[in-house]
């Protein structure tokens, strides 16, 4: 048998590197779903609330960026194991850490609403909840729609860092079939292969939005 | 109700009581050190067409932004028909008046600007509608009836479903005064809206306001660099200079005889 590559090994592989590209799939979308309305949430919290409220968020963006997201899921996982399930804990990390980079990205689509937006509002004595809804949050989230796809591929792309608190997503499946089996780089290839396939499409249609933004 | 073409002495009367529609005392407008304002007083009459004129950097623009409450008055008081804007004085010491009084008071402020600033993520008819449903409490039909009367008024009813994107300079200029008049503004403030025009569109936006100064009672307050316009709507005109008035009289003095040097160099620079 060819020692290098083996289509068998590669079909064997494949029905558990789809039952982990599920888990990969759902922690990428709760995941992206907390980075995008927690991460809006802090951006406008930063802008609009008093310092008292508004210093120790920005400390905790701060705190959250600038460390390891392995380290986060490890002292997570080794703090919140006994409350929740894994699976939870490391979505919510996941979507936590994604929060910070997003809030970033909604803080920029926020200042690029342009100044006399705010002041048409004030002409009109729209209240301030109101000029956040309906007049600045649309136009900054559009402005920001290619910004937030590409954080959301590229935590799509770092779910495999959920093995470390023993997740089964994909590439923690290709790892298994590989210790049971010893054939590692058909599961290895095909799991790369997967994400590949999922999140190139994704990437050209952020590029359409983008041009269509433009 | 004001003439259509004011003459010289048809300033309207005050309101019954005699209080000002608009007053200014003692304004002081600093920006960091550079004094904008310095003790600026005067006032604008129930009904009356007041432009401001002068060269660039004279504080005209500065007065509208106060009063719109998109500036912050470093000194001195503004009172709409008098009632406290910014400030008021309380046991001596001056107090600044909560957001939501002010909110209040704006109501009855409209502001036309340079660049239109219409909402982009909105048609023609949410830009018109947004504030007297969600600021007067009016219901969305009762609102969107009156925003077709607007833009018939303006011209623009057969886009009200456009986005500003997709409108002229011109066309979203006379959407940006439907939107202004549609909260029933007592005071409207003109803030060089032909600026930001080409040349061959600004005779539409000034026609419609034209139209308008004839029909109503707003009190005007106008910063334009469109003499002829001056000439037609204003009741009265104000030659600033450096944060302070030069002279002041009806339009047809002081287009044909100012008084001051200043004046007098200004109008032939720009006539």
């Amino acid at each position: 048998m060819s020692d290098i590559w083996s289509w068998e090994h590669a079909a064997a592989a494949l029905p558990a590197l789809l039952e982990g590209f599920k888990v990969t799939l759902l922690a990428t979308l709760l995941g992206t779903l907390i980075a995008v309305v927690l991460g809006l949430v802090v951006a406008i919290v930063r802008r609009t609330a008093p310092r008292i409220l508004s210093l120790p968020v920005t400390g905790a963006v701060e705190f959250i960026r600038m460390t390891p997201l392995v380290v986060q899921l490890v002292f997570a996982n080794l703090v919140l194991s006994q409350f929740f399930e894994t699976l939870t804990i490391g979505i919510w990390v996941l979507g936590i850490h994604y929060t910070t980079y997003m809030a970033e990205v909604y803080r920029a689509g926020i200042d690029s609403v342009a100044k006399g937006q705010w002041e048409a509002a004030t002409a009109l004595s729209l209240p301030r909840a109101r000029t956040w809804r309906a007049i600045v949050i649309p136009q900054a989230v559009r402005n920001t729609l290619p910004a937030l796809g590409n954080y959301a591929i590229s935590m799509f792309k770092e779910t495999p860092f959920l093995i470390v608190i023993f997740i089964s997503e994909m590439v923690n499946q290709a790892q298994n079939y590989g210790a049971n089996t010893y054939r590692y780089t058909e599961p290895i290839t095909m799991a790369g292969l997967i994400f590949l396939a999922a999140s190139y499409p994704m990437s050209l249609l952020i590029r359409r939005l983008e041009k269509k933004l433009a | 109700m004001p003439e259509n073409t004011p003459t010289p002495g048809a300033v309207p009367e005050g309101a019954a009581d005699g209080t000002p529609h608009l007053q200014f005392r003692d304004v002081v407008k600093k920006f960091g050190d550079n004094t904008v304002l310095d003790d600026l007083n005067f006032s604008v009459s129930q009904g009356e067409r007041v432009t401001l004129i002068g060269p660039s950097g004279s504080g005209k623009t500065t007065i509208l932004r106060l009063v719109m409450t998109l500036e912050e008055l470093t000194g001195g008081y503004i009172d709409i028909s008098g009632q406290p804007l910014q400030y008021t004085e309380r046991g001596g010491k001056r107090v600044r008046v909560p957001d939501k009084q002010r909110r209040r008071t704006t109501t009855q402020i409209g502001m036309v600007f340079q660049h239109f600033n219409l909402f982009p993520n909105m048609t023609v008819m949410e830009n018109i509608i947004e504030a007297p449903v969600h600021v007067m409490g009016l219901g969305r039909d009762e609102a969107a009836d009156k925003a077709e009367a607007l833009l018939d008024k303006v011209g623009m009813a057969w886009k009200k479903d456009a986005r500003p994107s997709q409108l002229s300079g011109g066309q979203q200029q006379r959407v940006a005064i439907a939107r202004a008049l549609a909260m029933d503004p007592e005071i409207l403030l003109l803030d060089e809206v032909t600026s930001a025009l080409d040349p061959e569109l600004v005779g539409e936006v000034l026609g419609v306001l034209k139209d308008i100064a004839a029909e109503t009672d707003i009190s005007m307050l106008i910063v334009t660099h469109e003499m002829q316009f001056a000439r037609d709507v204003s009741h009265r005109v104000m030659m600033f200079d450096q944060g302070s008035v030069v002279e002041q009289d009806s339009p047809e003095k002081i287009f044909t005889e100012p008084e001051h040097q200043r004046t007098q160099d200004f109008l032939r620079a720009v006539l």
